[in-house]
Order: structure tokens, then sequence, then C-alpha cells
């Protein structure tokens, strides 16, 4: 099962500060282990959405909107670990060094991937459902 | 550069409806198409929150929450990784996609870090600096897993 | 929100899945004996099923594990020490202070945890065990996995498999296989050993058909995340990054494998936007990492090279196959492999012509091993056809369905030999 470790912005990234160097190490061991148990897949960290850009659908338009954005939860970074189970998802989340510093709280997401399966050309709504079905394991 | 692309949730991707057999295909030739044009580095859907979870950092305590939750606005349904040769060449692309979720859709773009990006601001200084906290994390860190002295 | 009894037995069950590899290495390396070893583990287990649901689940709960483990640890060791010498020595020796004996055992454990993991590693794929025995060892020891799980990975009973697991650590202690990492000429050998087995787990999980028991397909997982691990333990090992990277490539095709009834596709018809770009640079990445290693013609990089040729194709037709005809070269000096040799000839046809390639396949003919292997006149059969040999050719395909045990591929070969023998029909 894949998951996904969102991590999300701070004042602090938001404003593309470097991260205290105790925390760019404790965030280095931390994905170093994730290798070491061999449940890491890939790790991101995003440039502040003053580099970003969004799109927005709406009507039949498509309308392009600069960076930054103020939403209170932006997004900034995410790891990507395929683990056994959602519980060993979650327990590998708890042991991540806290993404803003062991001062400020902060909250981390766990998300479940569909896995490559629901992309890609499909013929039948069915097929869809199976997938979703399927990738339970 | 390299981006990661996604797509925020709505109530329709929170609920799991599913989508019509044209928008199905219609995503299916896009990401055909981002293959063929081989800058698709990773893609996948996310299942909707009910599944997933949140870890609370406060402090030394972590707290487990469990989904679904509620900033449907602020979730993520569905993620690309790109290879591409500029922000404007992904905003093209993103165009080029199908409206995701049939309804209102926002996608987002972001530059992922690399490397050369610490530029700068990554002197040699400081990556020694890094490597030498990094292996006193590492000391620290086995130094505490170290079993307090209780006796049972 | 509430807390159910098994969320946390959910999450005690990650925690164990997390820590027991590490912990069972560390208590081997203690008491000297994986059997041993794995009760204690499972013994603190025990311990943290029972506390951990009132006490909650402790901020470090591999130190918890550990510590639990050492106090049990060290009852046994004192008792192997009473077996050799006499008790006023031994109270001089020991003391009948704990903490003391914990002190001493602390800075034993405490050294790198990592070269304890290789040690387990290397004494479950010990060559005093028969295969099957190393394979049940290390799903269990360094997987996790339980005896039920692994029964119904390998579509065996529950007791054969308990049994062969008892047996494996038996022989082990009666053997005296001593908890280490083997060295200079040793290693290689031991080494091969370690990557056949996992080679091995991966392709029980490879074969099993769709539909079947979940668990047989998390094979293909449960082996690549332990050859993930390996490569982090011995990272200048280039083999081990050669295994890696076939296995990081192959697994990316997973989805792409599997047509929508189920039935196998084979490589050169696969749906390439279903092959997984994420496990295909992983798999470039390891093996460029072998590559750097001076490691680029061991058998196991060759066949990463020859898998990473397809994965960087992005149609069947771009693919590089005198570079593939040039890897198989190689391969082929390095072991007397049939099958090699007869994927070999399917490179030198789809390169060269299938003039060229057919006399390397009528050399297999006489081989023993592919007596029974459908895919031997399915290839020729191939060959014939594209020659317009177009009787002999329906022939072969029919005698590849008779051998071949797949329902949907013996229907597709006899379709083959069928319109072999329409063209060859003399016009009305």
């Amino acid at each position: 099962m894949r998951f996904m470790i969102i991590v999300k912005a701070s004042r602090d990234s938001e404003a593309g500060a470097m991260p205290e160097e105790a925390l760019l190490a404790a965030m280095a061991k931390y994905h170093e282990d994730l290798a070491k148990a061999g449940v890491l897949l890939d790790a991101n960290a995003l440039h502040p959405s003053s580099k970003g850009a969004r799109i927005r659908y709406s009507g039949g338009k498509r309308n392009v909107i600069d960076g930054p954005f103020a939403a209170t939860t932006l997004i900034a970074g995410f790891t990507f670990i395929q683990v056994k189970s959602k519980a060993e998802a979650i327990e590998w989340a708890k042991r991540m060094p806290a993404p803003h510093g062991e001062h400020n709280d902060c909250e981390i997401e766990v998300r479940q991937l569909f896995e490559l399966e629901d992309f890609g050309s499909s013929e039948a709504i069915e097929r869809f459902r199976e997938m979703g079905v399927a990738s339970e394991r | 550069m390299k981006v990661m692309v996604f797509v925020k949730a709505n109530a329709d991707t929170e609920a799991s409806v599913l989508p019509s057999e044209q928008e199905l295909r219609d995503m299916g030739n896009f990401n055909e198409a981002l293959v063929n044009a081989g800058i698709m580095r990773a893609g996948d859907g996310l299942k909707p929150s009910v599944n997933g979870a949140r870890v609370r950092f406060s402090g030394k305590k972590r707290t487990v929450i469990d989904g679904p939750f509620t900033e449907t606005k602020e979730l993520v349904a569905g993620y690309w990784i790109w290879e591409v040769a500029s922000l404007a060449e992904a905003i093209k692309w993103v165009k080029r996609c199908p409206n995701p979720t049939g309804e209102e859709s926002v996608i987002e773009i972001r530059p992922i870090f690399e490397p050369e990006d610490f530029g700068e601001a990554y002197t040699p200084e400081l990556r020694a600096k890094t490597e030498k906290l990094r292996a006193k994390a590492t000391k620290q860190i086995n130094k505490r897993k170290k079993a307090p002295k209780k006796k049972r | 929100m509430a807390v159910t009894a098994t969320d946390t037995h959910r999450a005690i069950d990650a925690v164990w899945r997390i820590e027991a590899p590490r912990l069972i290495a560390g208590l081997a390396r203690l008491v000297r004996d994986v059997g041993v070893a794995e009760e204690l583990a499972q013994d603190a287990l025990v311990a943290a099923l029972e506390q951990w649901p009132e006490s909650g689940i402790p901020d470090n709960p591999g130190a918890w594990l550990m510590a639990t483990a050492k106090y049990r640890a060290i009852d046994i060791l004192r008792r192997r020490k009473l077996v050799a010498r006499k008790h006023e020595e031994i109270e001089r020796d020991l003391g009948d202070d704990a903490e003391a004996a914990m002190d001493e055992l602390d800075g034993a454990v405490d050294d790198d945890i990592g070269d304890d993991l290789l040690r387990l590693i290397f004494t479950a794929c010990h060559p005093v065990l028969a295969t099957e025995a190393r394979v049940a060892l290390t799903l269990r020891l360094l997987g996790g996995l339980t005896t039920d799980e692994i029964a119904r990975a390998y579509l065996l009973p529950e007791p054969t498999i308990a049994q062969r697991i008892v047996r494996a650590k038996r022989t082990l202690s009666d053997a005296g296989v001593p908890f280490e990492v083997p060295r200079g000429e040793e290693l290689s050998a031991r080494l091969a050993a370690v990557l056949a087995v996992i080679y091995l787990i991966f392709n029980e999980g490879y074969s099993a058909t769709a539909g079947g028991d979940w668990v047989r397909p998390q094979l293909c997982d449960e082996a690549l995340r332990l050859g993930r691990v390996l490569a982090e333990l011995a990272p200048r090992e280039p083999e081990v990054h050669g295994l890696v990277a076939l296995l990081e490539i192959q697994a990316s095709r997973t989805v792409a494998r599997r047509g929508q009834a189920g039935e196998p596709v084979l490589l050169l018809d696969q749906d390439r936007t279903r092959w997984d770009p994420l496990l295909i640079r992983r798999g470039l990445a390891a093996l460029e990492r072998a590559q750097r290693l001076g490691g680029a013609q061991g058998p196991y990089a060759l066949q990463a090279a020859i898998a990473a040729c397809h994965a960087r194709a992005r149609r069947a037709e771009d693919t590089d196959w005198p570079r593939i005809v040039a890897l198989y070269d190689v391969l082929a000096t390095l072991a007397d492999s049939p099958v090699v040799e007869l994927n070999r000839a399917v490179a030198v046809s789809m390169a060269y012509g299938p003039a060229a390639a057919l006399p390397l396949v009528d050399a297999l003919a006489a081989e023993p091993s592919l007596r029974h292997y459908h895919l031997l006149p399915s290839v020729r059969g191939d060959l014939l056809q594209k020659l317009e040999r177009l009787a002999e050719a329906a022939a072969e395909f029919a005698r590849a369905a008779e051998l071949t045990r797949n329902d949907r591929e013996r229907t597709l070969l006899l379709e083959r030999a069928a319109r072999c023998v329409a063209a060859t029909a003399p016009p009305p």
C-alpha cells in the first residue's frame, strides 16, 4: 500500500526561510531511517507558493492565478512510503521530526494512494470500481 | 525542473463520486500524452480523507486524528510530478488537462526543491555544518534509544 | 474520537512490523541463537500487547521492546554460564546486580544495529539450510510475516511452514552456525545466496495469478523491501543494487502485465502508459549505483540493464534491440542457462531478423531442461511464421499450446496455429 505524508506550510516556509539546521538534519535522518527500513519511495520539498500558480476551472473556463496564496494550509512537502498497512503508515508519520520545530504545534496528513490502476484508459465504470477494491491490498 | 501538480479535493472527490466513462477516457488520454511527451515522473489519485488520518505534533505529544476532514478545499485529491523546462510549460500542460473533477476544480503547481536550488543559501559551510549536525543528531537519537534503567 | 482496542492492536502490529527484525537481530547477537532471539522478541511482544493498551504505546517502542527482551536475555545468559562454570565463580563475575549486567549488555547491543541486521540476513540464508528453509526463515525473521501468511503465500498448509521454520532454527543451532557477516572469499558466494532468496521470493509473487489470495502478490512488495533494506546495509555491493534495479523495474510493470480479464500480457504488447514511472526511476537510479561501483557486468546488473532498455523505450518500436543483444551476449557467458539463450535468440531476431535467430533456437531443441518449456516452440513458431514457413509454424504453435498450463495462452497459441494453417490453404 502506498501512502503520502503531507507536511503543511508554515509562515517560515512560505517566507522562503531555510529551516533551522537542526531540523534539516533531523528530517534528513528521518528519511534515511525510512530508506533503511526499505519503505521510502520518494520525498519532495516544495518551493514557497510565491513560485507557484493555480489554475481554476469554472464554467468551462480555465483561469491562471499566480502565487503566493493566502490559504491557511498550504503544502510544503510530500513523503511517499510503501508499507503493509495504514497503521504502519501512521506509525511512521508519528516518528517524523516535528516539521515546524519542537516548539510549534502542527499537523501532518497521511493519505492513501489509489495506485496507478486508476489512471490511464479504462473502459467501464465497473472496472473503476474493481480497481478501487483491488487496491485495498 | 520538477514540479508537483496537485488537484484539490471537492465534495465529489471526497464522496468517491465516480467519473463518467468519457471523463475517465479524457483523463486517460491526457496521462498518455504526458507519458509520450516524456514529462511524467509520477502520478496517482488519493483516496478520500475518510481513509486517511492526521498526526498532531504538540511538544513531545503525538495524537492521531482519523479522517474525514471537513476543510475540503484544502485537501489534495490527486497529484502528478512532472519534469518540465519552466513553470510556463507546466501551466501549458495543466491547461490541457481535462477538468479533473467535472465541477469547479483547482489545480496547484508548485516547483520542487532540488539540490541545486539551495544555491547561495546552502553554502559549503552550511552543508558541512548540516552533515555534522546530522551525525550528532544520529548519535543523540541512538543514545536516547537506550532503555531507561528501571528495576522491574 | 474513541480509540478502539482494534486500533491499538493494529498500531502495536505496525510497531512490531517496524521493530521486529532489528530487535531479533540485536538479541541474536547477545544470545548467539536466532531461535532463542525470536522467542525473546515474541515474549516482549506479548508483554507489549498486555501493557500498551493500558499505558499507551511508549515514545520509543523499539527501546521498550529491547529492554524487556534483554531482561529475559540476561537470565538465559546466566543459565548458560551456570552450565559452564561453578556457582561461586558466577556470583563473583555477575554479582547479584541486574543493573551491572544491563550496563554490560548496553554497550554490547547499541553498537551498529545495521551490522546485526546483516548478520541476521546472512544467517537466515545460510548454506546449511535448504533453499525453502532459507525462504521461510527470511520471510519470518526479516519480513515479519506470520506463519499463516507464509503458508498462504506458498499455497502450503500452515503446519508445514511452522515445522520448516522450527527445523531450520534447530539446524542452525545444531550446526553451531556463528552469528556473523561472512568475510573475504566467503562473502561473495554467501551474498549471492541472499540475493537468490530475495529474487525467489519476488518471482513467487510475480508469478501469482490474478484473483488469487492477495498475500501472494504482496511477496513482490516484501522482496523489493528486503532488497532496498540490503542496499542500505551493504551499499558498496554492486550486485545488491543490480538486483534492486531489476526488481524495481519488473515491479513497475505489475499493472500493465494483466489484461482486463486478468490474462497475462506479453512485455511487447503492454500498455506502457501503465508502467509505473516512479519505480522505473528508482530502478534506473539503482542500476546507476551498481554501474558506478564497477558492477555493470554482474548477472543481476545485466538483467537489470536489459530491463532498463525496455523501460526507456516509450513504445515497443523504440526498443534498442542491438544493445539488448550485446547485454545478453555477456549474460550468456556468465551462466549456462538455456532460458537466457532463448531470450537472447528473441533479441537477435528483433535486432537482426528471424533468419539470424532461427539457428540459435534450433540449437536449443535438444535441451533437456527446455523439453516442457512452452516458450521454446512458441518462439520457434514465431520465427518460422515471420520466415513464411507457415506449415512448420503451425506445428510449433500447436506443440506450445499442448505444453502451456495457462488456458488463455493455450487459446491464443491455437488461434495462431489456425491462422497459419488458413494462410497455407490453397485458394478455392
